[in-house]
C-alpha cells in the first residue's frame, strides 16, 4: 500500500467505518418489530419480511401517484410514504393478528406454520399486484449521491437517512415500551398475561397492538430499503435470515440485545468484507455466530423473566 | 378407515388403466384419419413426443419468481412473442405451437424438476429456457439422459456444448475479450477490479477476464470479489475498490443484487465521471430495475442493444411493444431468446421431423441462418452456437444504451485455447 498518502487511508478508513455502521443501522431496523413480536409475545412471525416488503410496495406505489398526479410533490413524497408504509404494514399485521394469529397463542409451533403460510400468501398477491419483475420508486433528489465533508471521503446520503431514520424508530420504540402506560400493560402482560388480566389489563387488545407495531416497524424498514435496493414478490425472503439471526443472537425478550447484536454482527461483516471476499465474510460471520450460541443458548441477553 | 390410504391408490391405478385404454383407439382412429396436405404425425415423430395432427407443444422454462425474475420475464415475453408469430404463419410442418410454461423460481433444483416434468411427463418437442448457467448446469443432465432439446437464451462462459442445447446466446469469447479489448485500447486501462455474484458464471467468467488481462492485455488484476448471490450490501467492496483504484471495474453482478450494487456505487460518489465500469451484465432489462440515473456513463458489453437502428430490429421493438406494453423494454437476452424459436422452425423444416436427434443432425450442419434476427445476421455454427457480433453500449438516463462499439462477425469458440 505504498503509493497512498495519509490522508487517503484515514478517508478510507472514515467510510468504511460508516459501511459497518449502516448495516448495523440496517440490521436494527430489520429486526426491531420481529424483537419486540418475538419478545414481548413469543410468536415467531415468519411474515416479517413480506411485512417489510408491504412497506416497500407502498414506497413505490406512493412514488408512483406522487410522480402522474403531483409533480411538485415529488420531493417530499418519501417522508409521507414512510408514514403511510407504517400503517400500511400496521394495519394488515393488526388484521393478521385478528384473524389467525390469535387462535394459535397457545401453540407457538402453529403460529410459525400458520405466519409461514402467511408469507407465501403474501408473496403471491405482489406477483398478482405489481407483477414479477422487481420494481424500484422513484428517489428523490436529496437521497441520490454522497456527502462530501472533504476532498476524498464520500459518504452516502442514503445510508445517512437510513441511520437518522433507525435512531428516530429506536427511540420511539423505546419511549413507547418504557415510559408511556401502554409500554407497561405490554411489559406487565409479557411476565405474567394472568395478573394482568386480572388486574384489569385487555391483554387481547395488547397482544393485537404489539403484532400491529411490530409490522408497521417492519412497513417503515421496508419503505426504507428502497433507497438501497430493489423490490419484488419475494425480497422478504432475502431479509428473513439476516432478521432472525440478529433477534436470536441478541437474546429473544431483550431490545437492548437487539441493538448489541445489530452491532456486533455488522461490524464483523463489514470488517471481515473488508479484508477477505464478501462470501467468505458471511461464513465467518455465520460460524462465529453459531460458536457463541453453542456456548450460550440464550442469546446474548438472556430475559431474566421466571417462566 | 385404515384401508382407505391402499385402496384410493388402487382406485386411480384402475382409472389409468382404463384411461390408457379408452384413448386407444381414438389414438389408431387419430392417426389413420390424417389431413393429406401437412405430413402425418407418424412420419415427423416417432419417439413419442407431444406432436399431434394439429399441435407440436413445446416446454418454457423460466423463473417468474426470485430475485432472477428481474432478468428471466423478458426472455420468457420474446419466446411467446416469436411462437405466436410462427403460429400467424401457420407453425410448423402444418402444427400449431402449443405451450407448457413452468416456473424456476430462480432455484437451480427447482429447474433440473421442471426439466424432467416437461421432458418425461409432458414429452415436449423443445424446450425454450434456464437464464443462469447455474440453471442450465442443473437441467442439463436431465436433457441428455431424456434427449431432450434445449434452447438456451443467456450469454454465458463458454466451456460447455452439449448435443441437447442450441446456444443462442454469445459464449465467452465473443463478449469478454472483445469487452476488454475494446477498453484496454479506448480507455488505455491497464488495472482491473472484478466483481461478481457468486455462482459459476461470474466465477468462470471472470478467470477467463483475468487470463485475458494478464497474458494478452499485459494488464494487472488489482481485486477481485464475489457476492452472495441476491445479497444487498456493497458498503465494504465499494470502499476495497477506492483502495486500489482501478482504471476500469468490471462487474458480473446479477439479479437483485445488480440494483443495489449500482445504487450504492451512486450513492458512494463513484459515478461514471471518476469512474470507468465495463459491465457484461447489465441489459435493458435490468436498467428498468437499477434506473438509468445510477448508470448513466457506465457501460456494457452486449450483442444486442435495443436501439440498434436496422429494419428488422424495429419490427421487432414493434412487435413486443404490442404484445407486452409500450413500457416494456428489450435486452440482449430477451433478443436472443426470440431468436431460439425460429432457429428451431428452421432446423424441424429442414429435418422434416420433430425428432431430437434429426432435429440436432440438421442444427449441425452449420448452415442454418437467420438474415431476419433483430441483432442483424446471424448463423448457427456446428458447435451449437451463434455467430454474432460484440457491440458496447454507453447508457444513457432514460435507460437505453448508445452503441459505441460493434465488432466483425465472431466465430463462436466455447473452448478458447489457453483459457482453461
Amino acid at each position: 500500500m505504498g503509493d497512498y498518502t495519509s490522508s487517503e487511508l484515514v478517508s478510507i478508513f472514515a467510510m468504511q467505518g460508516f459501511a459497518g455502521i449502516s448495516l448495523f443501522s440496517v440490521l436494527l431496523l430489520m429486526a426491531l418489530g420481529l424483537a419486540i413480536i418475538f419478545g414481548q409475545m413469543g410468536v415467531i412471525n415468519m411474515a416479517h419480511g413480506e411485512f417489510m416488503a408491504v412497506g416497500a410496495y407502498t414506497t413505490y406505489f406512493m412514488s408512483s401517484l406522487t410522480e402522474t398526479y403531483f409533480p411538485s410533490f415529488m420531493p417530499y413524497y418519501f417522508i409521507f410514504a414512510i408514514v403511510v408504509a407504517f400503517f400500511v404494514a400496521g394495519i394488515l399485521g393488526y388484521l393478521a393478528e385478528f384473524v389467525l394469529i390469535r387462535h394459535l397463542y397457545k401453540r407457538p409451533l402453529d403460529t410459525l406454520l400458520a405466519t409461514w403460510g402467511l408469507s407465501l400468501i403474501m408473496q403471491q398477491s405482489f406477483r398478482t399486484l405489481f407483477g414479477a419483475r422487481e420494481v424500484s420508486p422513484t428517489l428523490p433528489d436529496w437521497l441520490l449521491g454522497s456527502y462530501q465533508p472533504t476532498e476524498t471521503i464520500d459518504i452516502p446520503l442514503n445510508g445517512m437517512f437510513v441511520l437518522a431514520l433507525t435512531a428516530v424508530v429506536t427511540l420511539g420504540v423505546f419511549y413507547l415500551l418504557y415510559k408511556s402506560s401502554w409500554g407497561l400493560r405490554v411489559r406487565a402482560t409479557t411476565q405474567n398475561r394472568v395478573m394482568s388480566g386480572a388486574v384489569g389489563i385487555n391483554t387481547k387488545k395488547v397482544d393485537r397492538y404489539t403484532f400491529a407495531l411490530g409490522c408497521g416497524i417492519a412497513g417503515i424498514a421496508g419503505a426504507a430499503f428502497t433507497t438501497i435496493a430493489s423490490t419484488g414478490p419475494t425480497t422478504g425472503t432475502l431479509y428473513i435470515v439476516d432478521t432472525f439471526m440478529v433477534v436470536v443472537f441478541g437474546g429473544a425478550a431483550s431490545l437492548i440485545g437487539t441493538i448489541v447484536s445489530a452491532f456486533s454482527i455488522a461490524q464483523a461483516q463489514s470488517i471481515l468484507e473488508f479484508f477477505i471476499s464478501g462470501s467468505m465474510a458471511k461464513v465467518y460471520t455465520l460460524f462465529a455466530l453459531v460458536l457463541i450460541l453453542m456456548f450460550k443458548p440464550e442469546g446474548l441477553f438472556a430475559s431474566k423473566v421466571r417462566r | 378407515m385404515k384401508y382407505s390410504g391402499f385402496s384410493k391408490r388402487h382406485n386411480e391405478l384402475r382409472r389409468h388403466i382404463l384411461k390408457g385404454f379408452m384413448a386407444l383407439p381414438a389414438a389408431i382412429f387419430l392417426s389413420t384419419s390424417c389431413i393429406a396436405a401437412t405430413p402425418p404425425t407418424s412420419e415427423i415423430s416417432t419417439t413419442g413426443l407431444a406432436v399431434t395432427d394439429d399441435t407440436v407443444t413445446v416446454g418454457i422454462l423460466h423463473s417468474l419468481t426470485g430475485t432472477m425474475a428481474i432478468s428471466e420475464t423478458g426472455a420468457q415475453e420474446a419466446e411467446k412473442l416469436a411462437i405466436k408469430q410462427i403460429n400467424d404463419m401457420g407453425g410448423i410442418l402444418g402444427r400449431k405451437i402449443e405451450v407448457i410454461q413452468e416456473d424456476g423460481a430462480s432455484d437451480w433444483p427447482t429447474f433440473a424438476e421442471k426439466s424432467r416434468k416437461l421432458l418425461v411427463q409432458d414429452k415436449v418437442a423443445a424446450v425454450f429456457g434456464a437464464w443462469t448457467s447455474a440453471s442450465r448446469k442443473a437441467v442439463l443432465p436431465v436433457f441428455e439422459k431424456e434427449n431432450g432439446l434445449l434452447y438456451y437464451p443467456t450469454f454465458y462462459e463458454g466451456l460447455e456444448q452439449s448435443k441437447n442445447v442450441i446456444y443462442t446466446g454469445q459464449e465467452a469469447t465473443q463478449q469478454i475479450l472483445d469487452g476488454l479489448n475494446w477498453v484496454a485500447k479506448e480507455k488505455k486501462a491497464k488495472t482491473f477490479y472484478l466483481i461478481g455474484s457468486d455462482y459459476i458464471w461470474p466465477r468462470t467468467s471472470m478467470k477467463i477476464a483475468r487470463k485475458h488481462i494478464e497474458k494478452v492485455l499485459g494488464g494487472k488484476v488489482v481485486g477481485e470479489e464475489y457476492k452472495p448471490l441476491g445479497d444487498t450490501q456493497f458498503g465494504s467492496v465499494i470502499n476495497k475498490i477506492r483502495l486500489k483504484k482501478p482504471d476500469v471495474i468490471y462487474a458480473a453482478v446479477v439479479g437483485g443484487s445488480n440494483v443495489a450494487w449500482f445504487k450504492q456505487l451512486k450513492a458512494a460518489g463513484i459515478t461514471s465521471k471518476k469512474q470507468t465500469l465495463l459491465t457484461i451484465s447489465v441489459t435493458e432489462d435490468e436498467v428498468l430495475g437499477i434506473g438509468g440515473e445510477n448508470l448513466e456513463g457506465f457501460y456494457s458489453i452486449m450483442k444486442y442493444f435495443q436501439s440498434q437502428d436496422n429494419e428488422n430490429n424495429k419490427k421487432f421493438v414493434a412487435a413486443f411493444k404490442e404484445m407486452w406494453g409500450d413500457d416494456s423494454v428489450i435486452g440482449d437476452v430477451t433478443q436472443a431468446a426470440y431468436l431460439g424459436p425460429w432457429l428451431w422452425k428452421a432446423a424441424v423444416e429442414r429435418a422434416g421431423s420433430f425428432d431430437v436427434d434429426k432435429v440436432v443432425a440438421e442444427s449441425e450442419k452449420g448452415d442454418i441462418e437467420l438474415t431476419t434476427a433483430p441483432e442483424g445476421y446471424v448463423k448457427l455454427h456446428k458447435n451449437h452456437h451463434l455467430w454474432s457480433k460484440a457491440r458496447v453500449g454507453q447508457w444513457k438516463k432514460d435507460g437505453q444504451a448508445t452503441v459505441v462499439y460493434t465488432s466483425e462477425l465472431i466465430e463462436p469458440d466455447p473452448f478458447p485455447a489457453g483459457y482453461q
